[in-house]
């Protein structure tokens, strides 16, 4: 740190490639966790359906997930499946693909939680009224289940937005891997990394105002 | 001349496991009549309760509403287990209060109420939201119609749900214990209720431990006893002139409420 000079112009100058950047890692998280929750409900009614052949594989899916590195499936799928012929997807989309997996398996144990912990008490309400199963899903299940989950599908987004930095290993013009760009033009690591760092920070805890606001407004679950 | 039986149990059967808990249970339910099963704690009042909206399944018996045996066609000599959605049609029919309320979390009271309406009954919106405001009116609850199960009293809740049963027309009204969850000087509130549905002629089956209010309210009393029927009548003569020392020591346990006791 001896004699280095800040110099923030270089931030002012690259303002609007840090502002794109960081709305892609900001849209990456979002489209993923939806994604990914579609695979997670999808994987938690499977894991909760008592079939063996349905849960099994949804097991084994998710425990993958869960004990290797995203990096290494973000490689996988990226280089490695192009190998297979499977050429269609660029590279934006084969991260979107990997992330949507790792959420969904994280997302699939929420939901399985979440779905475990619903008091028996409303499902009985719900057949007493005489609303079929699948009735009993839509509007009682599933709405209780989404205000129990909600804060952590609050802490997923999160993570999902952090992680979006290891798009910059296969090149995604995120935000990690612009800053490393403007790093490599400009020589001005300390003031970029800041920069960077403060903008993860901020649009993070921004997030988590919002997802507070969210549950304070579904707190109808005591 | 009879009234015809809107329910008729004969011979219901029970078991959990190797435990039987419904020994044969017989018991008729009339047109506008309010019948009260009492009996100690796992006589098996609420299950025999519980099997006649199919939240149970006996396995043995009958339990016919309105001559259509519950959770089940005879195909020949077999039994054949009904579809999800024919039970569900079946429940439709009946009204059940719970113990602990189990008003839907998520929903206002208003909507709780309009929920069986739209959803089971096909009613549009509006019609529902008349209806649900009549019913949380005559409960009492007219102006709380915005307000969450979570902003509501034990008694006002136990209001909301009695109003979400009776607003779907049902032709039987079940009470599974309903005020034994509340605070004492709230049990008040909801057993009003209940006893104007009894006068406007509402055909009720109620398990409750309030002796007083059953004795009032019945036109029928069972007293239930390890998952038999061990006496049936017109609440005087059951209250008043109990059979056996079970039913005497039973009646004993409030407070000398009846007779001797």
């Amino acid at each position: 740190m001896i004699d280095y000079h800040f110099d923030w112009s270089v931030i002012a100058r690259n303002a609007g490639k840090l502002t794109d950047a960081l709305l892609l890692g900001l849209g990456l998280a979002v489209v993923s966790l939806l994604i990914g929750s579609v695979i997670g409900l999808l994987a938690a009614y499977a894991r909760v359906s008592g079939k063996a052949w349905l849960s099994a594989p949804v097991w084994a899916y998710v425990e993958f997930i869960r004990c290797t590195p995203l990096l290494l499936l973000i490689f996988f799928l990226y280089f490695g499946l192009p190998e297979f012929d499977v050429t269609f997807l660029d590279k934006t989309q084969s991260f979107v693909l990997s992330l949507s997996l790792y959420a969904g398996a994280y997302m699939c144990e929420v939901f399985r939680a979440g779905l475990a912990s619903i008091p028996k008490q409303y499902v009985e309400a719900a057949k007493a009224i005489g609303l079929r199963p699948w009735q009993r899903q839509a509007y009682v299940i599933l709405p209780v289940m989404f205000r129990i989950t909600l804060p952590s599908i609050g802490n997923n987004l999160i993570s999902l937005f952090k992680d979006t930095s290891l798009a910059a290993a296969i090149a995604v013009p995120e935000l990690t891997f612009t800053a490393r760009q403007i790093n490599a033009n400009t020589f001005r690591v300390m003031e970029v990394w800041l920069t960077v760092s403060a903008l993860y920070l901020a649009s993070a805890y921004l997030i988590a105002m919002m997802l507070r606001l969210l549950e304070r407004r579904y707190a109808s679950i005591r | 001349m009879t009234e015809p039986a809107l329910l008729q149990a004969r011979d219901v059967r029970k078991s959990f496991g190797q435990i039987e808990v419904l020994k044969g249970i017989d018991l008729t339910v009339s047109q506008g009549q309010v019948v009260s099963l009492i009996g100690a704690s796992g006589s098996g009042k609420t299950t025999f309760l519980r099997c006649i909206n199919l939240l149970e399944e006996h396995d043995g018996g009958e339990i016919l509403l309105d001559g259509d045996p519950v959770g089940y066609i005879m195909a020949g000599e077999r039994r054949k287990r009904l579809s999800e959605t024919r039970i569900s049609a079946q429940r439709a029919r009946l009204g059940m209060v719970f113990q602990q309320f189990n008003l839907f979390p998520h929903l206002t009271a208003a909507a709780n109420v309009m929920l069986g309406l739209t959803k089971v009954q096909g009613k549009s919106d509006a019609e529902a939201r008349d209806i649900a405001q009549h019913w949380l009116g005559r409960v009492g609850l007219a102006d709380r119609s915005g307000h969450y199960p979570y902003q509501l009293s034990g008694g006002q809740q136990q209001r909301v749900a009695i109003a979400r049963a009776v607003a779907m027309q049902p032709r039987l009204l079940l009470f599974d214990e309903v005020t034994s969850a509340l605070d004492p000087e709230l049990v008040a509130e909801v057993l009003s209720v209940m006893q104007g549905l009894a006068e406007s002629g509402m055909t009720m089956l109620l398990v409750s431990h309030e002796m007083l209010f059953v004795r009032d309210v019945s036109h029928h009393v069972v007293f239930l006893d390890q998952g038999k029927v061990a006496q049936a009548g017109p609440p005087s003569e059951v209250f008043d002139n109990p059979q056996s020392d079970r039913l005497r020591s039973f009646l004993g346990r409030f407070h000398g409420l009846f007779g001797r006791g």
